[in-house]
Order: structure tokens, then sequence, then C-alpha cells
């Protein structure tokens, strides 16, 4: 395995992995029906228990 | 029963999420760690690397127990000034025997990566012993006991049966000798002199610590610092060829 | 592990069968360790023979007993119905105190022996070498780790609303690991030790340690498991990754073989730049994982709750998360430019280092939104300060890492103190005040007491600390750069302008006022301890609160 095979894959679909993973990150977030579920999340920590 | 089932969902999401936390930090360090075991030019083509004779390796043992590696590096940068101050920087293929590197990261003291044959066994002596007895100003402790305790070395062959195992090119008469080895490195007249040298040319012999009538600490650690960063021969060293 | 979960009027206990087993095991153990006693050829390694004998000898006669403290316990049901486990997570709060103090202490007498050598008295186990380890391990496992474990298993039990799996195997954690944190601490002074950086722990140590750290995770995993909510709060997660990884790096890092089963000597299998990039990427994420993402999972818990308000947002915890996991297991080169390490991993280890830079300000911004609104309240909760500025600290320190991976800087700031003073600002200023936040909120809770003995003294622990934080990081910024810049100093003949020895001596001043600094620092943590003891004990001071003083001024102005 040379140097430049590994650099010029992780330089292509490396990036593209990388920022697939990002755009699944930032959309788990921001799936409007998830909304719900995060903000009862959020309250649910400040519970008395 | 149809609690359970839903119960059971909950129970895989922890666990999709652990595989997906595995998944995500393995990434990095897969990437970044395992071609330094395949890319052929991580480790610099040289001359002159041996393993340690068996001294040498008790001293580097004496090194890793007293945590050295907290003040001294063992990792000339390749930067002028550090060239400049230290000598040639270093090579990865400088350590390759060394399990576990002892590369540092403080110096609190200067770098020791290139200190063999800088200074006189009885230098060391005195600066091991009492450090502000050679240089007024240092701030390291003494290690006078290292003067007053014998070495242990009834084990080290199986210390080079270990390090056999884990890839250092030691051979098999290297590790059967080992105890004469190790004792044959201290002295110049010995019968096992001639066996010991065939088995580790450029290996310095003498008694380090100067007391003939034991086998001390110091010994095996003034072997050992008197070695370091002497091994590679610089004068055929291709510093394109490793370029990297 | 194995017992039901109970609504019933009694908490859980340990089912006789479990007991013999865990019993049966230490038993073993025991066995082992007097033939490993008999057989060593070393002194350190029989001593720990005999401290582990010792230590699962209580280990059986404490599984034993288990059953009759437990029913002795208070039985307090929650207002949700859950018997939760509290005594596991008030011996954590005291442990943490303990080793706190313990660490520190150390890390002072290290900092004093820098300035004055003849501290070290020359003996082998007073000497710097063998100390420093000790330091290092102290705060980080001992200290850190224990406010993780107290901490994780209290907001684990209260965001699922269930008792904590298991009920010898919490136990087992606790005390395996104070096991462990012995072993590792007195195999330092005795000369045990592998050498590697925040990993000492020689071969049987770390196999310990592994044996604790799975249990760990599983009753983490078995309390989520009986949670009610399908959601896992986000603290949770953090904690998950702290736990999963750290097994992780753990695992590969200390992959080493013994000399003999019966010798604490072993040999790493990877060796010279293999072994320092695995070695740097264990070690950084350390940082990462241990430092970060575990004291994260306790911001997420400790500034919601003390604030008495959700999040500032939800939505970027996640992103926070997953970025931050993903980014901080790269970041391991920085440690290693212009080293023998080839170029590419450098670069790519600075490249995600800056990078690193967003996830972990999106996390401080997140930490400190969550009081808009609520700014008031800084004024009157001085531990709400001490969580606040803890997080305005990661993110300073968060700021100065990227700025110091950064090769250039590196160059300059590697291998000088100005890496100590970075170290502290995240280590005293995040880690250690988020863990204290921690602390004073959690006793008071556990031992049902209405509040803290004195706020006026948790003012005090923050004000003595943090001119003992600015005192320490500012002498260790200069010397730092100064030792650096002297290094690569030229005289106009181009020759280097000073010896090793006098960038040395030019230190001197500076190592005092750091010194001083952690002199500081462990006198604020006393005045913690002290507090923490009172407040255990069920005393108050009388101090005037807000609402105290509006009476005394209503009552002044009726002319009384």
């Amino acid at each position: 395995m040379s140097y430049q095979e590994v650099s010029s894959l992780s330089q292509s679909w490396g990036l593209v992995f990388l920022v697939a993973m990002f755009a699944v990150a930032v959309a788990y977030a921001l799936w409007p029906t998830n909304k719900e579920k995060f903000s009862k999340a959020a309250k649910s920590a400040l519970d008395e228990d | 029963m149809k609690l359970l089932d839903k119960h059971a969902i909950f129970e895989k999401n922890s666990i999709i999420l652990v595989i997906g936390i595995l998944i995500t930090v393995a990434i990095g360090g897969l990437i970044e760690i395992v071609p330094l075991f395949y890319l052929e030019n991580t480790i610099e083509k040289v001359s002159g690397m041996r393993p340690y004779t068996p001294l040498e390796l008790a001293g580097r043992n004496i090194y890793v127990r007293e945590g050295c590696y907290n003040c001294h590096s063992q990792m000339i940068r390749a930067t002028r000034d550090e060239v400049e101050r230290y000598g040639h920087y270093s090579l990865a293929a400088e350590s390759m025997y060394d399990h576990p590197f002892q590369w540092g990261s403080k110096r609190n003291g200067p770098d020791l990566a290139r200190v063999g044959n800088k200074y006189s066994d009885e230098w060391h002596r005195e600066h091991l012993i009492k450090p502000s007895s050679v240089v007024p100003e240092t701030i390291m402790p003494g290690y006078p006991f290292l003067a007053e305790t014998e070495l242990k070395y009834s084990l080290i062959d199986q210390d080079l049966k270990v390090n056999q195992m884990i890839g250092v090119p030691y051979t098999d008469d290297q590790i059967k000798f080992a105890v004469a080895d190790l004792e044959a490195q201290l002295d110049e007249d010995s019968d096992d002199y001639d066996a010991f040298m065939e088995r580790y040319p450029s290996a310095q012999v003498r008694d380090f610590d100067g007391n003939r009538s034991e086998v001390t600490e110091l010994d095996a650690l003034i072997a050992y610092l008197q070695m370091l960063g002497t091994l590679v021969d610089f004068t055929i060293y291709n510093e394109l060829e490793n370029n990297r | 592990m194995g017992s039901k979960m109970a609504f019933q009027n009694n908490p859980p206990t340990a089912s006789r069968l479990s007991q013999s087993l865990i019993a049966a095991c230490l038993a073993l153990g025991i066995v082992f360790a007097i033939f490993v006693a008999a057989k060593t050829t070393s002194g350190a390694m029989q001593f720990h023979a005999f401290i582990i004998i010792t230590a699962f000898i209580l280990g059986i006669v404490a599984i034993f007993n288990l059953g009759n403290r437990i029913a002795d316990e208070e039985h307090v049901v929650s207002p949700s119905g859950v018997f939760y486990n509290n005594s596991i997570v008030k011996f954590g709060v005291i442990a943490s105190a303990f080793w706190g103090v313990a660490g520190f202490l150390v890390g002072d007498v290290l900092a004093w022996q820098l300035a004055f050598p003849a501290l070290n008295f020359d003996l082998p186990w007073t000497n710097f070498g063998r100390l420093r380890p000790l330091h290092t391990s102290a705060v980080i496992f001992a200290f850190g780790g224990n406010v993780l474990i107290a901490t994780s298993f209290y907001v684990v039990q209260r965001t699922c609303k269930a008792r904590l799996a298991g009920e010898i195997a919490p136990w087992f954690v606790f005390w395996g690991y104070q096991l462990f944190i012995i072993l590792a601490a007195t195999g330092y002074l005795l000369g045990v030790t592998q050498s590697k950086e925040y990993a000492e722990p020689e071969w049987y140590v770390d196999i310990w340690l592994t044996l604790v750290w799975v249990t760990y995770l599983f009753v983490f995993l078995g309390t989520l498991w009986r949670r009610k909510e399908p959601h896992i709060y986000v603290a949770n997660w953090f904690y998950l990754a702290f736990i999963v990884t750290v097994a992780m790096l753990h695992l590969v890092n200390n992959a080493t073989i013994p000399i003999s089963f019966v010798e604490p000597k072993s040999y790493t299998i990877f060796a010279g730049v293999q072994d320092a990039l695995i070695q740097w990427w264990y070690a950084h994420n350390a940082v990462g994982f241990f430092l970060t993402a575990g004291f994260l999972g306790i911001m997420y818990y400790f500034v919601p709750k003390r604030a008495e308000r959700p999040i500032f947002s939800y939505r970027l915890s996640i992103v926070h998360f997953w970025s931050l996991i993903f980014l901080y297991i790269w970041a391991g080169p920085h440690h290693l430019h212009y080293t023998a390490l080839p170029d590419w991993a450098q670069t790519l280890g600075m490249t995600f280092s800056v990078m690193l830079w967003m996830p972990s300000w999106g996390g401080m911004i997140n930490g400190l939104m969550t009081l808009s609104g609520a700014w008031d309240k800084l004024r009157t909760d001085p531990v709400l300060k001490m969580l606040v500025v803890s997080v305005a600290f990661y993110g300073m320190s968060t700021f100065e890492g990227p700025l110091m991976s950064i090769k250039a800087v590196n160059g300059l700031s590697h291998y000088t103190d100005w890496t100590v003073g970075h170290v502290h600002s995240g280590a005293l200023g995040w880690v250690a005040y988020v863990s204290f936040g921690a602390l004073y909120c959690l006793t008071p809770w556990l031992w049902g007491r209405k509040g803290l003995y004195s706020l006026k003294l948790v003012n005090i622990h923050f004000w003595i600390s943090t001119v003992g934080i600015l005192l320490y990081i500012c002498a260790m910024w200069v010397s730092g750069i100064m030792q650096g810049l002297m290094w690569r100093a030229y005289t106009e003949l181009g020759f280097l302008e000073y010896s090793f020895v006098e960038t040395v001596a030019a230190m001197q001043p500076y190592f005092i006022i750091r010194a001083i600094g952690g002199l500081l620092f462990i006198l604020g943590s006393l005045v913690m301890v002290y507090n923490l003891w009172r407040t255990i004990r069920g005393d108050s001071a009388a101090e005037p609160t807000p609402e105290n003083i509006d009476n005394a001024i209503a009552a002044q102005a009726l002319g009384e």
C-alpha cells in the first residue's frame, strides 16, 4: 500500500463519507418529528425525583 | 408480553447507541494508526541498528522504572536549533526496538536521544549520584541508590525472549547466553568477550560504574545512556531517499 | 445482577446465589494471589499480592453483609416509586473529595520539587520521576474517575427513573476501582510502571481495571435497559461514549506481554513510532473522553438542574455529541509534531485538532446559554457560579488547544511549561470546577439536607482557587514561552545563545509562583471538604440568605 493510494482515497471518498455522516447527524437533530421528543427529553432532566 | 416486546426495542436502542459510538470513534484511530504498520516508508532504511545488549536493556528498564521520561525526551525534532543543540534529528528507525518508546513529552532536563558518548562514565556516575556536583544549577534529583543496589538480572533471558516474541530480532543464541553476555559487557578481559562482540557488534565493553566488585544498577543505566543515539551510521544515511 | 425491577415496599437485595458465586471467584483470586506471592522474585509484586488478598477477604465479608446493610437502610421511595441506589453515590462523593485533595497535594509537592530540588530527598520513592505519575493518576483516575462513576450512577438512575442495575455489581465497580487506584499508586512508588504517560500501571493492574470497567459498562447499560422513557437523555450519551471509548483505548494501548505471570515487568507489543502514535492516540483521548466527554455528561445534567432550566438547545447537544466524539479521536498526533512520525499523520492530527474547536465551543455555548434569563442566579448561588466558570474555562482551554496543535505554535510550545499550563487550565478550571459543582449539588441531595452548610464558604472556595488557577496558568505561560524562545535564541554570530541549564535556571521564579497557585487551590479544596462534611453532619451556618436579607431590610424599614 503506497502513501499516494491512501491519500487519494481519503481525499475523495473519505471526504464524501465524512460530510455524509455529518449531514446524517444534523438531519437527525433537526428532523421536525424529533422536535417534540427532544424538548420532552430536555425537560425530563428537571423532574424532581 | 406486549410490554416486554416494547422493552426489547429500548434495550436495542442503547446497544445501537453503543455500536454507533464504537464505529464513530474507531474510524479515526484506524485511518491514522493502521497505515503506520503497512506503509513501507514509515521506518527509514538505515545501517547500524541492533537490538539492545542484555546490560543495555537492563539499564533501559531502570530508566523506565524511575520514570525518566517525565523530564527527558528522546526525540530530537527536525528544527534548526534542536539539531544544533542535540545532533541529527531522531529517526523512527532509531526507536524501532523500543518497547515501549520513550520519546517523552516534556523537557525539564535536556533531550537524551544522543547523549551516548557525549560525557565520560565518571561524569555520569557523579551526575547520577549528585547532579549538582557537576551541574550546579540543575533541578534533577539524585539517584545515589543506583550505585548501591545490585542489578537483578537472573531473569534477563526472559526479557529478551519476550522482546523476540514481539518482533525484536534477537537470535536464539542471544537469548541463551543473555546472562553471560550481561556479565561479559562489564569486563574487557573476560573469556566471553569475543563471543559477546560477535553477537553485539559496536557494543561498548567496560566497567561502567567504576566498581568491579559488583554489578550495580548504575552499571546498567550508564551502559544504556552511553549507547543512546550512537548506533545509526549517519555518514551513509540517505536523507532524500527517506523523505516522507 | 439478575434482580428484578422492584416496586415493592423493600429495596431489592442480592440473591444468595450471586453472592456465593462472586465470593467464590474472590476466593479463587486469593488462592492465585498466594501462589504469586510465593513464586515471584519481585518484592513489589509480593506486596501487591498481599494487598489483593486483604482486599478480596474484605470483599467476601462485605458481600455477605450487603443484604443486611441494604435492609437497614432507610426505605426511601422516590416520588415516582423507585428505590434509588443512593448509598453507592454517597461513597463516590466521599471518595472523590478524598482523592481530589490527595492528588492536588502530590501535585503541589512536585511543583515545589521543581523549584527546590533538595525536596526530592534523593530516595527512590520520593523522586520526581516516580511521584509525577502518582499525581497524574491520582487527579485523573482517582479524583476524576470517582467523580465520573459517582455522577454517572446518580444521573443514569434519575434520568431513567430506575434503580441502578445489579446489587453487588455497582459495589464491585466502586471498590474494585479503589483497589485499582491503590495498586497503581503503590506500584509507581515501588517502581512498577510501564512508563507510558497516563497508562503507567503494569499488566496485572490493567487486567484488573478491565474487569472493573466492563462491569461498569454493564451496570450502566443495565440501568438504561430499565428505563421507562423511550429516549435516553443526552448526558447518558456522553457517559456511555466515555465508558466505551476508554475501554477501547485502554485495551489497545496496554497490550503488553509480561516476562512471566508472577513478575510485574512487561513489554508493550508495539515499538517506537507505532507505539508513540498509539500512546498519544490513547493519551489525547483520555483527555477527550475521560476528561471531556465524561465531564460534559456532568455539565448536561447538573447545569440545567442547578439553573432550574432545560438545556439551551437539545438539538445542539446532539450535534455536539457526534461531532465531538468523531473529531477527538484523530487529534493525538499533534503531540508528535516535527518528530519521526510521518508528516501525513502530523498534518492529519493538526487538521482535526483545529476542527475540534467548533464542537467544543458548541458545547460551551450550550452550557452557558442554559442560563439565559437566569443570569441573576449567579449572584446568589456560588455553586452555579462554579459550574458556569468551569464551562468558561472549558471554552478557554478548547480554544488554546487547537491553537497549540498548529505546527508552528507547537514548535515553540512543545516540551515546555506552556503545555503544562494548558493542561491545568483544563484540569483545574474545567474538570475540577465542574466536579466541585457536582459535589456541592450532590451532597445535600443525597443526605437529604435542605442545602449546603454554608454558601459563603463555597464563595470563599471559589475565589481562593480561582486566584490559584490564574497564578498557575499565567506563570506557566510566561515560563513556557520564555523557555521555548530561549531554546531557539541565537547570538549575532549565529550560535545558540543559551545552554540548556541556563534556561532551567531562568524558570525558578515561575516555578515558585506556580507552586503557590497550587497551594491556594489545595486550600480551596480543603474549604470544600470542610463544607461538605458539615453538610453531611446536618449543620447549617446561620447565614443571611437573600430571603433573610429582604426580611431584615423590611424589618429595618419598619423601624424595629
